[in-house]
């Protein structure tokens, strides 16, 4: 018995650290909208700063204040950051801060490295919280202790915040209603840049608390940045209490999960998510998102196909393309190979995310599971590349209906999350299966048949693919289902009212874009000659938001520039530097403060306004004119 | 679709890139990937490790009087990525021959694909026995004990401890499952009498320390095999200290002594485990000497075991493309296999049979001192002693 | 006494949110080309009741039959399908979609092309839409990306594109609401003769008393969830009930004090 309640105990002390991080999240989230994946970096940060501060200040005061200190000092930082890049990107697109904390994140990962060293670090353990305890022959950790009481102590802390002060009102009234609070004539710089601040206060508290547990290393961010995302939508956007509830949920289904069942960690969290958002969309104890209210005006340049001047250039650049094999070398056209697959991978993100608005965090399950299929066709089955190439993809379709399914019921962010949690479940299936997979060591020899093995023959392979799925979707955007879907994408009631089944387009969508992308993961099986866990992995998926972000989230192709300048760069930078990640990092950074519209956003709004200054009255200023005749 | 336009110039680019090379007859190339930054605790020793080796063998007149060069480049950790590199380094670099990784799926990913592009592939530390037994191929050769050997050379030790019950602490993925799958394979073969009461798996890095040490002791081992390692090996340490999980239990633990991961325990750093690792300050051999003295001349730092890969890695590529007097790979195989060489640790040799080098390990007892971790009572084991038979090896190994 | 059934028959609805009844056996039937007013004040059901003829909310009891079949607790888009049209409150369109392609969905929609992946949308069907633009005033402003129209004329595409599917019934929710007077009177004299022309039942709820006077031939109000009056305009208007619900108590003995002293 005493067992289990140490068993409890622990898991409690585990869910404190989770929620302190988890609640900082929340708060920005709730507020700013922002989707903040730079929180793990500065969780990360305070954890170094709190190393260094703590082994210089002695003594107990020493170490309390070092973890104090550290914690606002990381908050300054957050500050700095909030008011330097993400302020200028606000009224960007949905999620284009989400790319801006990326590169950041990026950036984070190897200035630890360079500032601290590679070494792992062990920190002082808390003064007066080194020992244990004993109850009844178990003993427990007196800093667990601790942790057990901080827990609901900072919830107490934020409680009375939220509730008594009038900051608090303000924030959660701007959680429930931005425009509203707007309006009311609040500064609403400063409440994002203080809530920012007291997010990224938590954060780093949560990561210097971890000194005496843990080792400080440059990929505590990554660890549990994800973790963090689960427990804040499993609670409920923006709310508090659900981020605590959610956090002692998972750690003591985990505490007790590995009692029975060993290997249920690496999971379990993204079941109960999945399990969670099926049952209860908004999370425990969130409410359903307001439908944004559009800032009319903000996306005005409508799509329209091709004219017959731009298809021509298309088809040149193609023709250009194509010639590459008579002059490169086997290296670049490897590399045009891998570029060209992920231009077929970015553009089935676009169409789901910028033509269906259903943004996937999860996509490359479907990539991933285009490749695994190969790899199965071809190495349990023994059947020919041209077959494989054919049937490969149903997989990833196969996955996309089931998951797509569920996932089409959601929207927002929590589409997002339990995309995110799909795809998560399929990568632990190729992970955890090895009599089936190989586990993380994957499947070897999938190598293309001759007639595709020559780079050439395999770069223009993967070109005309390219080429034809870019035209596919291209097509389909301006075909009565892509009318059909960029409708349920504006509005749900109006396209329920004139006889819509958004949800079932959307199906369509998903279905569509999943097995695209099945067909991309296809190609790269072959590219690479083998399949591993990692082609379905979240870094991948971050890689396709990046990707479609960057080429403009607004554009019809920007996803194609997206990934032939992300790729290419990233790509470029790795073979040129070991600090790859500090230059990418930098140059998304770069692109968001520059171009906060992406590459052929930014592109096409020059282009227009070139266009505006030359003949009078453009429809926006003619407008006024004409309404009022 | 303007965008193609910015493919050309991409491809221009790297092109571009590329074209630099133009290898000199008085060169030879070797190419070299790791995780330099996913995992540079370990990384950057082996990188001075082999800086080291470069400058020595060109200063004693370099290849057959040619010049080493070796290029490097970063894999981010990802198989794919290692496969793009591996393709550079062939394709635009023109290296004699393949080296390095660090994970064992890179290991198998860069493995495979010099066997599809007949290059040759020295791998230096990928621990799992698929390199050289299940998906060994003619082109792959590897330096490191693996994780057979290694275990091997635990089960000796730990087969003649008392303890009958045992649990096992391993990392949820390929590395820790065949560890722990052959610590009791050969440890059962061994004691007939012991019982396996409990195995834990927390996810590689994401270790929750506190309910894996809770949950391990409250099956009661007598023993714990351990095979995490780096910062999920802190934490399990840290909780294991403050509930008293390895008070009166014996522990046997892979790699533990290695600098790389026994350094950063400082004062919390378990006395009495047994493991495998790199006690550099108490060998004391003129192979090791030499190489410690020129190390710290270089450096002004201590070695880690990442330090000894390294180095022996390029000096056995040396040695390789040395007597092979060429860098056709048919020729290179041919060189390697059954070719003996010194190592820091004393000769070794790449067996014909699979294509594993003898390099070996030392095993010895974790003990606190001057609040630093340090390996005691520490003996080397030679690789050769710790492998499965020829006629084993046979039938683990597919027919080229 | 006809005996085709009437275009909407709305028989006994009732709809309670935890024992409190938003809406309460109200009944009542709409004729084709008849413009119906549903008013009342604020909480009286008024919308619990548009919602449940349009599908976005089910009745606890009661039922909703348009040309006698049955369309009680149906989906809006099944609705929709039997030929009602509507417009909301708030206008609903497709804001980064042009004029013309907001009316293009719903006659794609209408066309049962919602799965065609190969044709091109931007071709179909432009006459028609075309026609239906040029029907509500708005055939100058086909390319117009929605999100940069005026809010009156966002409310004329919304008419349009209710008439996309060639509606036997359009359900309007307070079409005038947000509106300057003008635009106002040009928007339900557009309807009313539109209504006229096709022979197209309307059924409106409307705050602007002026506009419910001038446009309904005919309106029923609720108040506190039952239907009070039923009539024309002429008659609800000198119903004593409908006074004292809209104008209070002081403002109805107002009016019976001066119909005494005009006496």
């Amino acid at each position: 018995m005493a067992f289990y309640v140490v068993q409890f105990l622990t898991g409690l002390a585990s869910a404190a650290s989770l929620f302190l991080v988890a609640s900082g999240l929340s708060i920005i989230f709730g507020v700013t909208r922002i989707v903040n994946f730079a929180h793990g970096a500065f969780y990360m940060i305070g954890a170094y700063v709190a190393f260094t501060l703590t082994e210089r200040l002695s003594g107990a005061f020493g170490f309390w204040g070092a973890i104090v200190i550290a914690a606002f000092a990381v908050a300054l930082i957050g500050v700095l950051v909030e008011m330097v890049l993400l302020r200028r990107i606000y009224h960007a697109p949905e999620l284009f801060q989400l790319l801006a904390t990326f590169g950041l994140t990026l950036m984070v990962e190897d200035l630890v490295v360079l500032i601290w060293g590679p070494d792992d670090l062990v920190g002082r353990r808390a003064p007066g919280f080194k020992g244990a305890i004993d109850f009844f022959g178990q003993n427990i950790p007196s800093y667990d202790l601790f942790l057990i009481v901080l827990g609901p102590v900072v919830l107490g802390i934020l409680w009375l915040l939220f509730q008594r002060t009038r900051w608090g009102v303000l924030v959660r009234a701007a959680t429930q209603d931005r425009d509203m609070v707007a309006a009311l004539g609040v500064n609403q710089k400063w409440l994002f840049t203080s809530v920012f601040a007291v997010g990224v206060f938590l954060a780093a508290l949560g990561g210097a608390l971890q000194i005496p547990r843990d080792a400080v290393h440059h990929a505590m961010d990554l660890r549990i940045i994800v973790e963090v995302f689960v427990v804040v939508v499993i609670g409920g956007l923006g709310s508090i209490i659900g981020a605590f509830v959610a956090a002692v949920l998972v750690s003591e289904l985990n505490a007790f999960g590995i009692l029975i069942f060993p290997k249920i960690s690496i999971i379990l969290v993204f079941l109960v998510m999945a399990a969670v958002l099926i049952v209860r969309p908004w999370g425990l104890f969130g409410r359903p998102e307001a439908p944004a209210r559009k800032t009319p005006g903000l996306t005005v340049n409508p799509w329209r196909p091709l004219t017959s001047n731009e298809r021509l250039a298309s088809l040149a650049a193609f023709v250009i393309a194509a010639t590459l094999p008579l002059f490169a070398g086997n290296y670049a056209l490897t590399v045009g190979s891998e570029i060209a697959i992920f231009v077929i991978f970015a553009v089935s993100l676009h169409f789901l995310m910028s033509v269906g608005g259903l943004a996937s965090f999860g996509h490359a399950a479907y990539f991933g599971l285009g490749a695994y299929g190969v790899a199965f066709l071809a190495k349990m089955a023994g059947l020919p590349m041209i077959v494989c190439l054919l049937l490969g993809p149903l997989l990833g379709c196969m996955g996309a209906a089931v998951f797509g399914f569920f996932a089409v019921q959601l929207s927002g962010v929590y589409f997002a999350m339990l995309t995110l949690a799909f795809a998560q479940i399929v990568w632990s299936i190729a992970f955890q299966w090895v009599s089936v997979t190989g586990g993380d060591n994957g499947i070897l020899g999938v190598w293309p048949s001759s007639w595709a093995a020559s780079p050439s023959h395999f770069y223009w392979l993967a070109l005309g693919v390219a080429a034809l799925v870019t035209i596919a979707l291209r097509a389909m955007v301006f075909s009565p289902f892509g009318y059909a879907l960029r409708a349920t994408r504006d509005s749900l009631l109006r396209s329920e009212a004139v006889g819509i089944n958004a949800k079932r387009i959307q199906w369509t969508a998903f279905v569509i874009a999943g097995t695209t992308a099945g067909i991309g993961g296809a190609l790269f099986a072959y590219l690479k000659g083998s399949v591993f866990p990692d082609n379905l992995g979240i870094s991948l998926s971050v890689d396709a938001l990046v990707m479609v972000l960057l080429g403009g989230v607004e554009t019809v192709s920007g996803a194609v520039i997206g990934a032939i300048v992300y790729k290419a760069l990233n790509i470029w930078l790795v073979s040129q530097t070991d600090l790859s990640k500090l230059v990418l990092g930098g140059f998304i950074v770069l692109i968001v403060v520059v171009f906060p519209k992406g590459i052929v956003g930014m592109l096409e709004m020059l282009a227009q306004r070139r266009r505006k200054t030359s003949p009078p009255g453009s429809p926006l200023l003619a407008k006024p004119i004409e309404s009022a005749e | 679709m303007r965008a193609k336009n910015y493919f050309v110039g991409a491809a221009f680019a790297l092109l571009a890139s590329g074209m630099a090379h133009s290898a000199l007859a008085q060169e030879i190339k070797i190419g070299e990937i790791n995780s330099y930054s996913l995992l540079p605790a370990f990384t950057e020793p082996y990188r001075k490790g082999w800086q080291l080796a470069v400058e020595e063998i060109n200063a004693a007149g370099g290849i057959n009087g040619k010049k080493l060069i070796v290029v490097s480049k970063d894999d981010g950790g990802k198989p794919a990525d290692a496969q793009t590199a591996a393709n550079e380094l062939v394709s635009s670099e023109g290296v004699a021959m393949l080296t390095g990784t660090f994970l064992s799926n890179i290991g198998l990913a860069v493995s495979d694909f010099a066997n599809q592009k007949k290059v040759f592939f020295l791998a230096a530390e990928p621990l799992t026995d698929a390199v050289t037994w299940s998906k060994g191929n003619k082109y792959t050769f590897r330096l490191r004990p693996s994780n057979y050997m290694q275990a091997a050379m635990l089960v000796e030790a730990a087969s003649k401890l008392p303890a009958k019950r045992w649990a096992t602490i391993a990392p949820n993925y390929e590395y820790g499952q065949s560890a722990v799958a052959v610590f009791k394979k050969l440890m059962s073969e061994k004691r007939p009498d012991i019982q396996w009461v409990d195995e834990q798996w927390p996810p590689q890095g994401k270790i929750d320390a506190g309910p894996v040490v809770q949950a391990v002791a409250a099956a009661n081992p007598e023993a714990i095999l351990n095979v995490t390692f780096g910062a999920d090996l802190v934490k399990l340490v840290r909780e294991g200290n403050t509930r008293g999980l390895f008070k009166g239990r014996e522990v046997v633990s892979f790699l533990t002594g290695e600098p790389e991961y026994l350094d950063p325990l400082k004062e919390e750093t378990p006395e009495g485990w047994i493991v495998t690792g790199y006690p550099w300050y108490s060998i004391k051999t003129p192979e090791h000497d030499a190489f410690l003295k020129a190390y710290q001349a270089k450096y002004n730092d201590y070695p880690r075991l990442g330090s000894i890969v390294g180095y022996q890695t390029i000096k056995s590529a040396a040695a390789i493309l040395a007597k092979a007097g060429s860098t056709d790979p048919e020729k290179l195989i041919a060189a390697a296999e059954g070719l003996s060489m010194p190592s820091p640790f004393g000769e070794i040799t790449f067996r014909k049979i699979d294509h594993q080098s003898t390099l070996g390990a030392y095993v010895g007892k974790t003990a606190l001192k001057d609040g630093k971790g340090v390996m005691v009572d520490s003996s080397y084991k030679k690789g050769a002693d710790y492998l499965p038979s020829d006629a084993e090896v046979e039938k683990l190994r597919p027919k080229d | 006494m006809s005996v085709a059934p009437p275009l909407l028959a709305v028989e006994g609805l009732t709809k309670s949110y935890g024992g409190v009844h938003a809406v309460r056996g109200v009944s009542f039937s709409l004729r084709a080309g008849e413009i119906l007013a549903l008013i009342g004040p604020n909480g009286a059901g008024k919308s619990t009741c548009f919602d449940m003829l349009n599908g976005q909310n089910k009745p606890d009891t009661g039922h909703v039959r348009l040309l006698g079949e049955d369309t009680t607790g149906r989906k809006p888009r099944e609705i929709w399908r039997m030929g009602v049209g509507r417009t909301f409150q708030i206008t609903a369109t497709f804001a980064t979609m042009t004029v013309r392609e907001n009316v293009q969905v719903a006659l794609i929609s209408h066309g049962k092309q919602l799965y065609n992946l190969w044709g091109s949308a931007p071709n179909f069907d432009r006459g028609e839409a075309g026609r239906l633009l040029e029907l509500v005033g708005m055939g100058g402003y086909a390319d117009r990306p929605c999100g940069e129209l005026a809010y009156g004329d966002l409310k004329r595409l919304e008419l349009a594109v209710a008439l996309a599917n060639q509606p036997k019934l359009l359900l309007m929710d307070e079409p005038t609401a947000g509106m300057a007077p003008r635009e106002r009177v040009d928007l339900m004299r557009l309807t009313a003769q539109i209504a006229r022309e096709k022979s197209i039942g309307v059924l409106f709820t409307e705050h602007d008393m002026d506009v419910v006077f001038e446009h309904a031939d005919r309106i029923i109000v609720l108040n506190r969830g039952t239907l009070i009056a039923e009539g024309s305009p002429a008659e609800v208007r000198g119903n004593p009930q409908v006074q004292a619900v809209y104008l209070g108590e002081g403002l109805l003995y107002d009016a019976q004090h001066r119909e005494g002293a005009s006496a």
